[in-house]
């Protein structure tokens, strides 16, 4: 049976995620997820709800510490950083945040549990083998790099001890040839699922630094999702505005186009990529649009929502739009596509994000459903 | 929780007699200790709970864990050792530790017991407190179950809002006292409120019998009853500063509130001592563990890993003090001085920086010396007597501050006198604001009546506004708080909504 603390521990949680007890919400502090600080580490949040004490106020009063240095020389690091020490109840007040090197892994497991994703379900399981080799026998020839120690010991003490030769008062084994075991594989065949994301981004003239900023971190936590859930995963690009092209990731976040918008060509672009190269039976094919909402006609909108009808969705687990607000865009796209994809329709996810600290919710929108 | 602890066996179990009879020898004083061992998870709960195996339910518990087994999982903290205040004393070593960690910590262990049993701070702890945290444990869980969880637990948060709100003093109400007390009160109720029984004899002469029945030798024990007649009765002495004492008493309760009001105090109380002997506990027990390990337990091979353990242990920061290291070094500055007669009129009018320098009178009075003031003192009055000019040069110790002009901390100053007066601040009362009841009544309203003792550091109004708050819905009145703010005298109000000042 768990401990009770893990209780306490799913009541804490909830109550940071604002989903119980909302009386508590303004004394949370810190966010949810690691943010990454550019030279490889990332601040681990330790979110926190303090209860409201009398205490000292005067922030400047500072402390006392140990150390080298003169007057004026600053001291490194915020006051009440460094080792939380021994944990004392009652004790440990105040903000914590760790910073730490973390693979990216580590943190693809830190967003599935902070934002409790499910695991994807593949569809189209068994669609690609691979044979790897699996070190998990034991032979009787091999090379010496390979051998097995422990069991090779134990073979010679056997056929010492049968051979009556085994002295408990003086223990020494001989192994001889045939007592030697190697580790040895046996092949394994192994179903792998792939999958592509396709991305799609409207660059016409009012799609702004700051818009492409934020779809460039949503694209960064995505991928690193998927990438923990599929083993193989391809990234292709597709920038837009009149006109459809495909580029590479660099260009994709750099590029600034001006122009009128047509969303199709996007969407027309994608198709072909599609039914290029990715037979839908055997890829997972997961296609992002982002954009202000801004399309040039409603003809056009209407041409992007047969081909997306016809084409996009059969071939696709999911389709996801996310519309980053921006000054200029009107938000008539998702007006349109929300119009015609009911929110239960679960080939289609739709989100908006109106600034970065709304990226988390979104991700969540897109990925929540585990499609 | 049986299934998440082991005891010793084999090889520990060895070690952990070896240095129970070391700690013995060197004359350590202490409760039994019960060593048990736990996987990394395990410690994160017990300290999670404040070492406790059963507590009542509540998030600040899975709080602490939460941030616990981030910090271990990232690497980055590990508790090595943690040992609770009850007899037979607990202590936990974590099972991936190395033979030497748990050597250190063995060590470390028995000297916190000595303190523990030793230090009159802790006389009047409940040793039992195992059992009656796991009581208090259920009967809110009961609670929980009958009234609903989310309003026991509105009700706990805003007790923990005063939890720090604590009178050092009643923890030198001993049994004795406490029924001392109660005897007295009683007294003066039938005195004033029995009259009716009139057995015959006039009232001079009923209470100067009563009087008689006072015994001298407890009246010393409470100074906080007046002497003499009183003109009203005081129905139950309290206090001031004991303000949950003062809610259970007078705030219109439920039973189930008193309740939890109570239990939540007395655990409060139960920590209270460790609070104010961090920097002398911590001492002590490295100071222990030192002398252990690297007089007796320790083998030739293992002093690389054991210096580098207990330099880890020692590490100073420029951030804050680092009680181990104070507290150790403080022990060896008293152990040093009484050995060299450093100490006493002679020793501390001397002048001349030289003689000073050389003194030498071999008193050797520095092991006595030690195990008094660790029976005696707590983390003031410790850095008090005994953190002298030259410890803190030896200590390389400064103040910092923040300074808006470069918007970083820096360093203040390295002049004896504003650290030491810094240090003492930080300790007194604590470390918390000093909140002491006035009045009950105020403006005869049935308002609550909180002064705050201002100590030369104004309060922080935000939070002050929500613990008020906090307070006020306990009280169910009005809440009113006199402090000084930037050198005016304020008295603020709280009604249950928002906080103004009172005109």
């Amino acid at each position: 049976m768990d401990h009770p603390i893990k209780r306490d521990h799913t009541r804490f949680r909830n109550i940071v995620k604002g989903k119980i007890r909302d009386n508590l919400k303004k004394y949370v502090s810190n966010g949810e997820m690691p943010l990454p600080k550019g030279d490889g580490t990332y601040k681990i949040p330790m979110p926190s709800i303090e209860t409201p004490r009398f205490k000292f106020g005067d922030q400047s009063q500072g402390g006392t510490g140990q150390g080298d240095g003169q007057a004026g020389d600053p001291v490194e690091g915020q006051e009440g950083e460094g080792e939380p020490g021994e944990g004392e109840a009652g004790e440990g007040e105040g903000k914590k945040e760790l910073e730490v090197e973390l693979s990216l892994e580590e943190l693809a497991s830190i967003l599935g549990d902070e934002l409790a994703l499910p695991n994807i379900e593949p569809k189209g399981k068994k669609t690609m083998q691979s044979t790897t080799d699996r070190y998990s026998s034991i032979g009787t020839v091999g090379p010496d790099a390979l051998k097995h120690f422990k069991r090779s010991y134990k073979e010679a003490l056997k056929r010492q001890v049968a051979m009556g030769t085994y002295d408990p008062e003086n223990p020494v084994i001989v192994p001889i040839k045939s007592d030697m075991r190697y580790r040895s594989s046996t092949q394994k065949v192994e179903f792998e699922n792939s999958a592509v994301v396709i991305y799609m981004m409207d660059v016409s003239g009012s799609m702004g630094d700051e818009q492409k900023e934020i779809v460039r971190t949503e694209s960064f936590w995505i991928n690193l999702w998927l990438k923990s859930q599929y083993k193989d995963i391809e990234i292709r690009y597709i920038i837009h505005d009149a006109t459809a092209k495909e580029v590479d990731e660099d260009t994709f976040f750099r590029t600034r186009e001006s122009g009128g918008t047509l969303i199709s060509s996007a969407f027309k672009l994608c198709r072909e990529i599609i039914e290029a190269d990715y037979n839908p039976s055997e890829w997972n094919i997961y296609p992002f649009h982002f954009s202000d909402g801004d399309n040039w006609s409603t003809d056009d909108t209407k041409l992007c929502l047969e081909i997306l009808d016809k084409d996009i969705l059969p071939a696709s687990n999911v389709f996801c739009y996310g519309q980053v607000e921006s000054r200029y865009g009107s938000g008539q796209f998702y007006k349109d596509l929300s119009g015609r994809y009911k929110e239960e329709d679960d080939q289609v996810i739709l989100s908006k994000i109106k600034n970065k600290e709304a990226i988390l919710d979104s991700i969540k929108d897109f990925l929540g459903k585990g499609k | 929780m049986t299934t998440r602890t082991k005891p010793l066996t084999g090889e520990l179990l060895r070690l952990k007699e070896e240095i129970h009879q070391y700690a013995l020898d060197y004359g350590l004083d202490f409760y039994p200790v019960v060593f048990e061992v736990c996987d990394y998870d395990t410690i994160n709960i017990l300290a999670a709970q404040g070492g406790f195996p059963n507590r009542y339910p509540h998030w600040r518990f899975g709080m602490e864990y939460d941030q616990l087994s981030k910090s271990y999982a990232y690497g980055l903290q590990k508790i090595y050792e943690m040992v609770i205040n009850t007899d037979p004393c607990y202590a936990y070593l974590l099972n991936a530790n190395h033979l030497v960690d748990q050597k250190i910590v063995m060590a470390h262990v028995y000297g916190h017991a000595d303190f523990f049993k030793n230090n009159l701070w802790f006389k009047s702890t409940d040793r039992s407190m195992m059992d009656v945290m796991a009581n208090h444990g259920t009967k809110i869980r009961r609670y929980m179950e009958k009234y609903g969880q989310d309003k026991v637990e509105v009700f706990i948060d805003r007790v923990l809002s005063l939890e720090n709100l604590m009178d050092k003093n009643v923890l030198f109400e001993t049994s004795e006292v406490r029924s001392s007390r109660r005897d007295k009160e009683t007294e003066f109720h039938e005195q004033f409120f029995h009259d009716d029984e009139d057995d015959g004899r006039s009232k001079q002469l009923q209470s100067f019998m009563r009087s008689k029945l006072f015994n001298p030798e407890t009246e010393r024990d409470v100074p906080e009853v007046d002497e003499g007649p009183t003109i009203k009765p005081k129905p139950n002495y309290i206090s001031p500063r004991d303000i949950m004492m003062y809610l259970i008493q007078h705030a219109p309760l439920k039973e189930w509130q008193a309740d939890i009001l109570a239990i939540l105090r007395e655990e409060a109380y139960y920590f209270l001592p460790q609070r104010m002997t961090k920097i002398m506990n911590e001492g002590w027990a490295s100071y222990w563990h030192s002398t252990i390990m690297t007089q007796k337990a320790l083998k030739s091979s293992e002093i690389i890993e054991f210096s580098d353990k207990h330099a880890g242990v020692m590490a100073m920061s420029k951030q804050q003090i680092n009680p181990y290291k104070i507290g150790i070094e403080l022990f060896r500055d008293i152990e040093y001085r009484w050995d060299t007669g450093r100490f006493g009129k002679e020793y501390n009018e001397c002048t001349d920086m030289n003689v000073r320098e050389n003194w030498n009178e071999a008193t050797n009075k520095g092991k006595e010396k030690i195990y008094e003031v660790r029976r005696t003192h707590n983390d003031v009055t410790f850095i008090d007597e005994f953190f002298t000019r030259e410890f803190c040069e030896r200590m390389q110790l400064f103040t910092y501050k923040y300074n808006p002009r470069t918007s970083r901390f820096e360093i203040d100053t390295r002049d004896f006198e504003a650290i030491k007066s810094k240090l003492l601040m930080s300790l007194t009362n604590f470390g918390q604001p000093v909140i002491e009841v006035e009045s009950g009544n105020f403006g005869n309203r049935g308002e609550l009546h909180l002064i705050h003792k201002h100590q030369g550091v104004d309060l922080d109004m935000s939070y002050a506004a929500e613990t008020l708050g906090n307070i006020a819905a306990i009280w169910s009145r009005p809440v009113n708080l006199t402090t000084i703010q930037e050198g005016k005298e304020v008295t603020l109000n709280h009604d249950g909504k928002e906080m103004k000042p009172l005109k």
